[in-house]
């Protein structure tokens, strides 16, 4: 590859070192919050604003950096591959909740029912129970409860997060054709259709606590449930809060349609979680 | 370096290898293998550890051979000059198909032993066998009685931080319990394992192998001994504080002195155990929850405290001391306890339900109304807690 | 060739002190951070294995608290395995991957200042774990529930530190594939890379798809703890062993993520000392891909004992056999490139040597613990402790050694002192074999691990065993010295530094300047 000019390398910068103090406040007040300290909670939301203000301050400088014409291509392609990278990790992070899932239906149950060299764990340890899903297993955990239809609102949701993935393609299109008016909407379509989920989303929540007796502690059922779409909600929080910046940027009239890699990184990441939430809707809601 | 030190360091370092190695294997009662065991499955897996050690010892033996002679005559200070060549198709399609054959050749009898190893069908005897921290339970479940299994009481002494008691003083230090599991020799004996807190693994190294005992779920192991004898070992996994401290003891009996044994239990007299001290044999009835006749004996104070006393001492002390004064802050203090100077239906529901997500376990399932009650008018009186409940048998039953 | 990096000292405008080390994007700064961390913690979790062997010296209690030991053996695995190892490859990738393949710096600068700034914040957090009153984790370093379960104060801190450790690694991951994959001078073929860079890619491959596994092993034990969720509880459904499948999915390759590299080091150092090309580069490259896509489909070779159902015991046992196969390849090529060669024996030379041999030792009785009935009796005995040991102390900590001396000439300027050097091998490979090989034997003889005292019958064995790591242990104060000085001083190196060395970090300057290949060396 022939540079044309060199590649980019910063100079010094404050950003990290702020974002690892951040992180460590952060965490070390989860920790503290968890051992129920007072002063935990405090800590812990320090720690996010300097994590916030970390981001907002690297973003910035990246902007700017990218914006001045600092990138070349091979940037460009670092950045590329660094935010596919990045993705696929995310994706072994719920590959972890989703084998959870999968152990919990093919082995766990079936095994508490006495299935394979388990015989004795039935017999012995739960005379009667039988292997279904979904369960809140043989110590009926959390008591009684309604589990989630496939249909009615997740299917909603589906079809919301869908038909988003459907806008920020136009919005894409439109960027690469220069059609600024059809991408800022797109854009901005995407973004609401996302929070409209998450919205949704609460409200399922709500719903299932209130009239489903459906928690976080009903057994395996509710654990994977709302581990998985919990942190999948999380992501399309951060998503969609991540379209929102790109948003603002298109409307300040940042991108080309050939250099418009911060576009494109959140759009990964939004298909990304569209891909998701498909594969949480065909295992945890509808099979 | 000069070369010829380095050469005679290399020589005096062939030499005292395997004098290094094999001088313990001279000394008799310095155990470097593992046992051959005496069952037919632990005589094979002795087989197959003894088969792969063999052939990974010819292949070291191959490969540390050309590496160690090439080391010596390819070197720079003997004029070697580099040869140019940088692969081999040959050789490297040899090195990937030798080491294959190799291994299928032991794959297959290790695929043997295991198919056998699993098979637990035809037992002659079930046992359940539930963990605790730190303790086992055993339960014959064909014939309706079980008992506690812990680590024995002087040894539990010798093993005290700074005890001043000399290990080497006492016989199978570490390795005796005070009530161990009994079965006649030449049965097929299955275990079904099983655990109350955290995970636990039940292992006899002469019975060729070990099983994990996992909270909620039933494990199955077998053994057949062929040898009436004492079998010792211990606890396999990690489970806390007392994990090293939680031995296995087996005792294979002939067939009429089992008989003999399993008539005294299920008649509720005392265990035949020679590892038996005073202080055990007192606590028999009490931990022994079988399905003994209890002798009954009017419930007063003094009954209560002295039998609590042995009880405390052998079920809450390995956490909440013998003296009460617990290891705060994981283990609190007995002593002075707002708890057990306090309610008295508060401190029987900690005894009997525990308190989850700590270690304190529920020791309801564990210990009768009786002991239990004992324990817990022994806890409010004893360490200065001085309150004078004397708690009824009836108080715990009313707890569960 | 182009001689790089005329220095371009004009542009930078370094701040000073601290806040140069706070702040520095410069991929040789953070690789020097990185290796200085590492050493420290492996002298923290060093002290730690010497509070064990002390207690381990002779039957009966002497020095600690049971709890307390399970606090030092559970806190020496973490510090050394995330705090010593892992990271001292980091380094070595940061100093030397972009001096290998002809970048200008790593491809994300700012990037690798953060992962790099994370673990202390990691180790901290973990550390004061040890000031609590209810002490440090103590349920081993693969925190089982529901033991782990019962950790008090300091759960919570284990669980984020392991999360910052996760972050930490997945972001240095990133950088290094990016940087390999998009930073190589023009005509860098990916098969014309030197082996390290090659093994720390498929290592980087590795990190990326495993670390966020346990990131999500440790968030179930946290909701398990504090939320109420049953993943791991039998009751509600889950099972305890559950997460033992994924701790292992991330734990197996976890173990060639600490081992590949040092294959790296060990077939860069072999070929430059025997004067003669790596023998099957190509292969070397392929076995290094077998082993790492055949260490996820092996993890339960570490759970043989909790009740699998057969067919699982079988394909487990076949598959961990199945991986001596492409190992055996290196080993070969390694021997095939000494064969014929024209050898010297200069301490990185040495290190390499100690490797090969007692690494492989260590894998003949990873293969013994693969057998699946055999290992019913190995498991959870100190046989099992000789073995990854060997793997890991004769294995990836000399092979960092290995670099160490390797590469400090081109870091430092300086040759280092060659006849402490040697010594500080000698010791150091004599002492290893004392602590460890007495191992292979308690353990055989019933010895479970993870207990602070033991029967009388294994008392000698680990008396010998103590004695070794003690030797061993002060050893590496030799270690620490020789790298001190030769930081401060010494003989000036040469550009190409060993006679033998072929690649493109040695046609840069010893020193290395601050900036090399600002613009792309040309590859033949
Ligand atoms: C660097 C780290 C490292 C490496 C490289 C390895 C390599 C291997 N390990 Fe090891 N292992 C660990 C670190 C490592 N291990 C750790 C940390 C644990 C314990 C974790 C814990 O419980 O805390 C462990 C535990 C462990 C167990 C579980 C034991 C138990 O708990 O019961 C097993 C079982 O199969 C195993 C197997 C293997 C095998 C087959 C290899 C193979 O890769 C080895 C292959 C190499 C060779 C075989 C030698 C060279 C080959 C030849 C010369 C070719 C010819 C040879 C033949 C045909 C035999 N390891
Ligand atoms: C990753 C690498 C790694 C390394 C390098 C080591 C290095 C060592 N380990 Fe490690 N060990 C593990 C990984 C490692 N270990 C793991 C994963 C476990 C399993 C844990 C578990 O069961 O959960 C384990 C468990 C373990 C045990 C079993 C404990 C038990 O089961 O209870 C023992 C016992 O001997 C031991 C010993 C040693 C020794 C003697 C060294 C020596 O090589 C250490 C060398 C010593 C030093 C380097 C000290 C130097 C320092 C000084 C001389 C003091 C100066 C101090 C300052 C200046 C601060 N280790
Ligand atoms: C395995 C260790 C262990 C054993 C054995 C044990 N306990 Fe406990 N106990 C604990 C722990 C840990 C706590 C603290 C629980 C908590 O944090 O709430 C505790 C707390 C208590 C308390 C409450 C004290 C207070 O001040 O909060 C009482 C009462 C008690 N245990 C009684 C008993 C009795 C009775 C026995 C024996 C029959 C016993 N314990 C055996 C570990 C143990
Ligand atoms: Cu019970 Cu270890
Ligand atoms: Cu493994």
């Amino acid at each position: 590859m022939a540079q044309s000019q060199a590649y980019y390398v910063p100079h010094g910068s404050n950003w990290p070192i702020v974002g690892a103090v951040g992180l460590f406040l952060l965490m070390l007040g989860l920790s503290t919050t968890l051992n129920g300290l007072g002063f935990g909670p405090v800590l812990a939301w320090t720690g996010v604003a300097v994590v916030v203000v970390m981001l907002v301050g690297w973003f910035s400088t990246v902007i700017g950096e990218s914006e001045g014409g600092t990138y070349n291509q091979q940037v460009d392609r670092s950045f590329r591959m660094g935010m596919t990278w990045f993705i696929i990790s995310e994706v072994m992070f719920f590959a972890a909740f989703f084998g959870a899932l999968f152990y919990a239906r093919q082995m766990a149950v079936p095994w508490l029912g006495g299935e394979s060299n388990n015989f004795f764990t039935n017999l012995l340890l739960y005379p009667g129970y039988e292997n279904t899903w979904p369960t809140n297993g043989p110590g009926a955990i959390g008591g009684e409860y309604e589990p989630m239809a496939a249909l009615g609102l997740p299917a909603l949701n589906t079809a919301i997060l869908l038909s988003s993935g459907v806008t920020i393609t136009i919005a894409h299109h439109a960027l690469k054709d220069n059609n600024r008016s059809v991408l800022n909407w797109g854009l901005f379509a995407t973004f609401m259709l996302g929070f409209l989920f998450v919205t949704l989303q609460a409200y399922e929540y709500h719903h299932a606590y209130e009239a489903m007796n459906l928690k976080l502690s009903t057994g395996i059922y509710g654990s994977t449930f709302f581990m998985l779409t919990g942190f999948h909600g999380l992501h399309v929080t951060l998503g969609a809060t991540m379209l929102v910046v790109i948003w603002v940027r298109c409307l300040k009239g940042h991108f080309t349609p050939n250099h418009h890699f911060g576009f494109e990184g959140v759009a990964w990441y939004w298909h990304f979680v569209d891909v998701v939430w498909l594969g949480l809707y065909i295992f945890v809601y509808w099979l | 370096m000069s070369n010829n030190r380095i050469r005679k360091l290399v020589a005096a370092l062939a030499a005292a290898l395997p004098a290094l190695v094999f001088a313990p294997l001279a000394k008799a009662d310095w155990a470097v293998n593992m046992p051959k065991g005496v069952t037919a499955i632990s005589q094979e897996v002795y087989g197959l550890h003894m088969l792969i050690f063999i052939v990974c010892c010819i292949i070291a033996v191959v490969v540390f051979g050309a590496m160690i002679y090439s080391l010596l005559r390819h070197r720079k200070s003997l004029g070697a000059e580099p040869a140019k060549f940088s692969h081999s198709t040959k050789a490297e399609i040899v090195w990937t198909i030798i080491p294959i054959l190799i291994l299928v050749g032991m794959a297959v009898p290790a695929a043997d032993t295991l198919i056998r190893m699993e098979d637990t069908r035809g037992s002659d005897m079930s046992i359940k066998v539930t963990a605790y921290q730190w303790k086992w339970r055993y339960d014959y479940i064909d014939e309706g009685f079980g008992f506690f299994s812990s680590l024995a009481p002087e040894h539990n002494r010798a093993r005290q931080l700074d005890s001043g008691i000399d290990p080497a003083t006492i016989p199978n230090y570490l390795l005796e319990v005070d009530h161990p599991l009994v079965v006649p020799v030449g049965a097929k004996v299955r275990l079904l394992l099983t655990a109350s807190d955290v995970i636990h693994a039940w292992w006899v190294p002469d019975f060729g192998g070990k099983k994990d005992a996992i909270p909620g779920f039933v494990n199955e192991f077998w053994f057949k001994p062929e040898t009436p004898g004492i079998y010792r070992g211990q606890c396999a996994e990690l489970c806390g504080r007392d994990h090293g401290f939680m031995p296995v003891v087996v005792h294979v009996l002939p067939e009429d002195e089992y008989q003999a044994w399993l008539g005294d239990q299920t008649a509720g007299l005392t265990f035949q155990d020679a590892a038996m001290t005073e202080e055990t044999v007192a606590m028999v009835p009490a931990t022994a929850t079988t399905a003994v006749e209890e002798v009954t004996v009017e419930w007063n104070m003094d009954y209560a405290m002295a039998t609590g006393e042995k009880l405390y001492n052998a079920n809450c002390g390995a956490c909440h001391q013998i003296n009460g004064a617990g290891m705060p802050p994981t283990f609190p203090a007995i002593a002075g306890s707002p708890v057990a100077t306090g309610d008295v239906a508060a401190h029987v529901d900690v005894a009997v339900n525990g308190r989850p997500g700590t270690a304190m376990a529920a020791f309801g399932p564990q210990l009768s109304d009786e002991d239990l009650a004992a324990i817990v008018t022994y806890q409010r009186n004893a360490f200065g807690n001085d309150t004078g409940d004397l708690v009824t048998p009836d108080q715990i039953a009313a707890a569960r | 060739m182009s001689t790089a990096a005329a220095t371009h000292e004009h542009h930078d405008h370094h701040p000073t002190g601290i806040m140069r080390w706070l702040t520095t994007t410069n991929h040789k700064d953070i690789g020097t951070l990185y290796l200085v961390f590492s050493l420290t913690m492996f002298l923290v979790g060093g002290s730690m294995a010497l509070v064990i062997r002390a207690e381990l010296f002779q039957p009966g209690l002497q020095l600690v608290d049971p709890g307390f030991f399970n606090q030092m053996t559970t806190m020496h695995a973490l510090i050394m395995v995330f705090g010593a190892i892992m990271p001292a490859f980091v380094g070595l990738a940061n100093w030397m991957v972009p001096l290998m393949i002809g970048a200008p710096d790593m491809a994300l600068p700012r990037l690798n200042n953060w992962s790099f700034w994370i673990l202390p914040m990691a180790f901290s957090l973990l550390g004061m774990t040890l000031l609590f009153p209810s002490g440090a984790p103590a349920a081993g370093w693969t925190m089982y529930p529901p033991l782990v379960l019962q950790t008090g104060d300091a759960f919570p801190f284990l669980i984020f530190a392991v999360h910052l450790m996760g972050i930490s690694s997945v972001l240095g991951a990133i950088n290094i594939i990016v940087t390999i994959m998009n930073m190589r001078a023009p005509g860098m073929g990916l098969l014309k890379m030197p082996l390290f860079v090659w093994t720390w890619l498929i290592t980087a491959y590795l990190l990326i798809l495993v670390m966020p596994v346990l990131a999500g092993a440790v968030t179930m034990l946290l909701t398990d703890k504090y939320f109420g969720t049953s993943f791991f509880q039998a009751a509600g459904g889950g099972d305890p062993v559950m997460f033992q499948h994924i701790f292992w999915f991330f734990g197996h390759p976890e173990v060639y993520i600490m081992i590949l590299p040092a294959f790296g080091v060990v077939s860069q150092v072999i070929p430059t000392f025997a004067r003669k090309p790596l023998f099957g580069y190509d292969s070397m490259v392929y076995a290094t891909a077998s082993i790492a896509f055949l260490s996820f489909i092996v993890w339960a070779h570490h759970m043989f004992t909790v009740g699998m159902p057969l067919a699982g015991q079988l394909f487990f046992m076949f598959s961990t056999m199945l991986i001596a196969v492409p190992t055996g390849v290196k080993v070969f090529n390694w021997v095939a490139t000494m064969w014929k060669g024209s050898m010297t024996f200069e301490t990185p030379m040495l290190f390499a040597l100690a490797f090969v041999f007692l690494f492989t030792i260590g894998g003949f009785s990873g293969l013994m613990l693969a057998i699946a009935p055999a290992d019913l009796q190995y498991h959870d005995t100190y046989f099992v402790v000789a073995h990854f040991h060997y793997v890991l102390v004769p294995g990836a900590a000399f092979g960092i050694m290995a670099a160490v001396y390797y590469w400090l000439p081109k870091w430092t300027g300086h040759m280092y002192n060659e006849k402490l050097g040697k010594l500080h091998f000698w010791l150091s490979a004599i002492s290893v074999n004392v602590t460890f090989f007495p191992q292979h034997f308690v353990g055989l003889a019933g010895m479970p691990r993870r207990i602070p005292d033991y029967s009388t019958q294994f008392a000698d064995f680990n008396m010998i065993s103590s004695v070794g790591a003690f030797v061993f242990g002060f050893s590496q104060l030799l270690f620490v010295y020789v790298i001190w000085s030769c930081a401060r001083g010494g003989q000036k190196a040469t550009d190409q530094v060993w006679e033998g060395a072929e690649g493109l970090e040695w046609t840069v300057p010893s020193p290395a300047p601050h900036h090399t290949f600002d613009t792309p060396p040309v590859i033949r």
